[in-house]
């Protein structure tokens, strides 16, 4: 119990390196970081490995998680932050730091810290001649502490933390060489659509606090297990859907995968690593995880399986045509991961599952094999110049093949079992109607053996068609890099072994150990990884095992007749065939134009911004001019209104209506002043005309 | 020779009158006034005791005592008032009394 009572070392052995490199990085010799770092992860793979041999004897096959919490960080205690669940019943709001080991995260920690520690050891090699040396290893640590933090957390909040911290660790380390304008471009690019599924991931957490009341994981599918909630509910299944959103942001799936091809322009141990062995994954895990809630929720797990079938054929016909090797590895990978949700989609988690686990292996081995291959090439990364570097580096070439074996799915290396479970499992969860999800995912295998069958031929084949300079420098990689190659190479062809089908008389040892992850109590899903298949299911699968493996045949022989033999400037076989199809895929479908017109407001017509950009600005516009306009407006009138209002009271209520009859009064008291002179005798005469007056009216009376 | 009728004295009684009452109007000195004043109210005796020996009684007589003792009262006053207007403006000049003059 001694290594499983201290847990929460391994992710902080990493940590350790990375905050030596914050303080003192900067003063240290290239020795000393390596011996640091690579030390550091080494330490954390072998504490991973003796953790999980005592798990394993701990829990006896049951599956029983391991938890272990170390500090309570949000929540109860003495301060209290209880709310109110859906239901109306109070819930503490706790989310402590606390570590779970249970198979699913046993597997993950330790590919993580093997792949990890193999990368770091190529990475010696590999970044010995480049500046920043101590920054590279300091993040690089960083990264594996925060990867560590994300797979063994107890909740989703600690979860959450790891996702933030990987995506900002893929920030650093795209952004490396941060003087290239395109590095710090493709940076900010991954970091901002990664948040946007952090966004959803958030939302989806939250959703799923308010309804269930914990973050545990250990609570929640308790709660979700228990039978209280139907399924289908509206409000599991929204928590998956954006859930889901998160997972598509981190392991780039449509619509938000744009950026890991961009994310080639870091370091090729930082593609190896992050953007194919372990960060991408995170995505796969947090699924997997939540497989209690997502089994509860048909329709979401139908949309991931859309997604990811989608995902890979998108990505694959992309991956044709592109002529940066590292870039078609980048497409690669998209796709594969579109593999893995398409079988988390259909229900069969530990073939998703072990699909991870395989593709972490070839796929780490195919970009640190390219990484190889560039430093052979004193940096150069287009095909086009490349050519028949087999004879010249042979072990990166014969490491490099068997990788590009295995991701084509021939057996009996790994990509075979990983591959061909998952391709079962869709083609069952049909039920009988037409098999679209098996069809995409065969289309799928077609493109990818074809597209990596032609990066081979492409580099290590045909004619060479490097300028001389380069090809006189060509020359194999160093130890440090050959030996992980090495090492990988023997992982992707045993690795396989460990999960080999029922069907071909193996004993799945990989299935029955996730087994206890991945038992659900009300089950509505289509595939049932563990019902064993009847004698005449055994022919079905022997048959489109045979398919599959014919496909990755014809597409390697296909590729072969138009590459392996590629002079100066070899024609591309789709160009010649479909040119504008050709046009289409080489631009990548136009998505990130589409989101330039769209979302990031880049292009104008005239002055007026696209997409939703423009929408903002015109609703700003609108109101600023009309709505402020307005309220101005009626402020104007107001004070018009007011201006008039004393005008007429000065003007005309005070002069014409008070004044003026004083002015009137004097105007005739004027005239009528000057009657009155004061004279007596004038009175005199007044009065006797008065009088004459009376009597001459009497008399004419 | 025509026989002196009312009428004749009646005549006289306006000519009187009407001499009187342009000395009220128009003459300068105060006392000529106040002496006119007198003039129009002998005319007015005259006239009532033209009237009394027409109708044969002594009424138009009994009246004209009345008058003169009225015309006697109204020169005391008047005269005092003269003094007094005298004692003021040290001028008898009517024209001078014009303190209601705009």
């Amino acid at each position: 119990m001694l290594f499983l009572n201290h847990i929460w070392l391994i992710p902080l052995f990493p940590a350790f390196g990375a905050a030596v490199m914050f303080f003192f990085g900067r003063r240290m010799q290239k020795a000393a970081v390596s011996a640091v770092c690579v030390g550091a992860v080494v330490v954390a793979f072998a504490f991973a490995c003796f953790t999980v041999v005592e798990y394993t004897q701990l829990a006896h096959g049951t599956g029983q998680p391991f938890e272990k919490v170390v500090y309570t960080w949000l929540g109860s205690g003495d301060a209290h932050l209880s709310f109110l669940k859906r239901d109306g019943t109070a819930a503490q709001f706790n989310a402590d730091v606390g570590f779970l080991l249970d198979p699913l995260s046993a597997i993950w920690l330790l590919f993580v810290t093997g792949v990890g520690m193999l990368i770091h050891i190529y990475s010696v090699g590999y970044m010995a001649h480049e500046g920043g040396y101590y920054r590279f290893f300091g993040y690089l640590n960083l990264f594996m502490f925060s990867m560590l933090t994300l797979v063994l957390a107890n909740n989703y909040v600690l979860l959450f933390v790891g996702w933030e911290g990987v995506g900002l660790c893929s920030y650093l380390l795209i952004g490396f060489y941060f003087h290239r304008k395109s590095a710090s471009d493709a940076a900010n690019k991954a970091f901002i659509v990664n948040r946007i599924g952090d966004a959803g991931f958030l939302l989806g957490m939250f959703t799923l606090v308010w309804y269930l009341g914990s973050f545990r994981f250990i609570d929640v599918n308790a709660a979700a297990r228990s039978g209280h909630f139907a399924i289908g509910d509206p409000i599991l299944t929204a928590a998956a859907l954006l859930l889901f959103v998160g997972a598509c942001g981190k392991s780039a799936q449509i619509p938000l995968y744009v950026w890991l091809p961009d994310a080639m322009e870091g370091p090729t141990p930082v593609s190896a690593l992050i953007h194919a062995a372990t960060m991408v994954t995170a995505g796969v895990y947090m699924v997997a995880r939540s497989n209690a809630i997502f089994v509860l929720a048909p329709t979401a797990m139908k949309t991931v399986a859309i997604i990811g079938a989608l995902t890979a054929i998108f990505a694959a016909s992309i991956g044709l045509v592109q002529n940066d090797i590292k870039r078609v590895l980048a497409y690669s990978t998209v796709s594969q991961l579109g593999y893995m949700f398409l079988a988390l989609g259909v229900g069969a988690f530990a073939a998703g599952v072990f699909h991870v686990f395989t593709h972490a292996f070839f796929k780490a081995l195919l970009f640190l094999g390219s990484g190889s291959v560039i430093h052979a090439m004193s940096g150069e990364q287009d095909m086009r110049n490349m050519g028949n570097l087999r004879g010249r580096i042979p072990t990166t070439f014969k490491t490099m093949f068997v990788a590009t074996l295995a991701i084509a799915g021939i057996p009996p290396l790994a990509g075979f079992f990983s591959k061909d479970e998952i391709l079962w499992q869709a083609w069952r969860s049909a039920e009988g109607g037409i098999p679209y999800l098996w069809l995409i995912g065969f289309g799928t295998a077609l493109m990818t053996a074809f597209y990596m069958a032609r990066l081979i031929f492409l580099t290590f084949y045909g004619q060479p068609r490097m300028s001389h300079e380069v090809e006189h420098h060509i020359h194999e990689s160093p130890k440090s890099m050959t030996g992980p190659l090495v090492v990988l190479a023997i992982c992707s062809v045993c690795a396989g072994w460990l999960g080999v089908p029922a069907s071909l008389g193996g004993s799945n040892a990989f299935g029955k150990f996730l087994d206890p992850v991945f038992a659900h109590g009300a089950s509505a899903l289509p595939a049932e990884p563990q019902e064993p298949a009847g004698e005449e299911h055994r022919g079905l699968e022997w048959g489109l095992m045979a398919l599959s493996v014919g496909a990755a045949v014809v597409g390697g022989g296909w590729a072969y007749h138009h590459y392996a033999r590629a002079g100066k400037d070899y024609p591309e076989p789709i160009a010649v065939a479909a040119p504008s199809l050709y046009a289409v895929l080489f631009n990548k479908w136009f998505v990130d134009e589409a989101y330039d017109y769209a979302f990031t407001g880049r292009r104008k017509v005239g002055d007026i911004r696209l997409g939703v950009m423009g929408a903002g600005e015109a609703s700003s516009w609108f109101d600023e001019k009309i709505i402020d306009g307005t309220v101005n407006g009626a402020g104007w009138t107001t004070r018009a209104v007011a201006t008039l209002s004393t005008w007429w009271d000065k003007w005309i209520i005070d002069g014409v209506g008070v004044n003026g009859p004083a002015i009137l009064a004097r105007m005739i008291s004027y005239p009528t002043r000057l009657l009155e002179w004061g004279l007596v005798q004038w009175y005199a005469l007044v009065m006797v005309a008065g009088l004459l007056g009376f009597a001459v009216y009497y008399v004419w009376k | 020779m025509v026989p002196i009728s009312t009428l004749h004295y009646l005549v006289v009684a306006a000519a009187l009158f009407v001499l009187g009452v342009i000395g009220v109007l128009t003459r300068r000195n105060v006392v000529i006034v106040l002496m006119s004043i007198e003039l129009i109210l002998n005319a007015v005796n005259l006239n009532l005791v033209a009237f009394s020996r027409m109708w044969g009684n002594l009424h138009g007589q009994v009246f004209s005592i009345f008058i003169v003792v009225d015309a006697a009262a109204e020169a005391a006053v008047g005269l005092g008032i003269l003094i007094a207007f005298f004692r003021n403006k040290e001028t008898i000049n009517v024209d001078e009394i014009d303190l209601l003059k705009w």
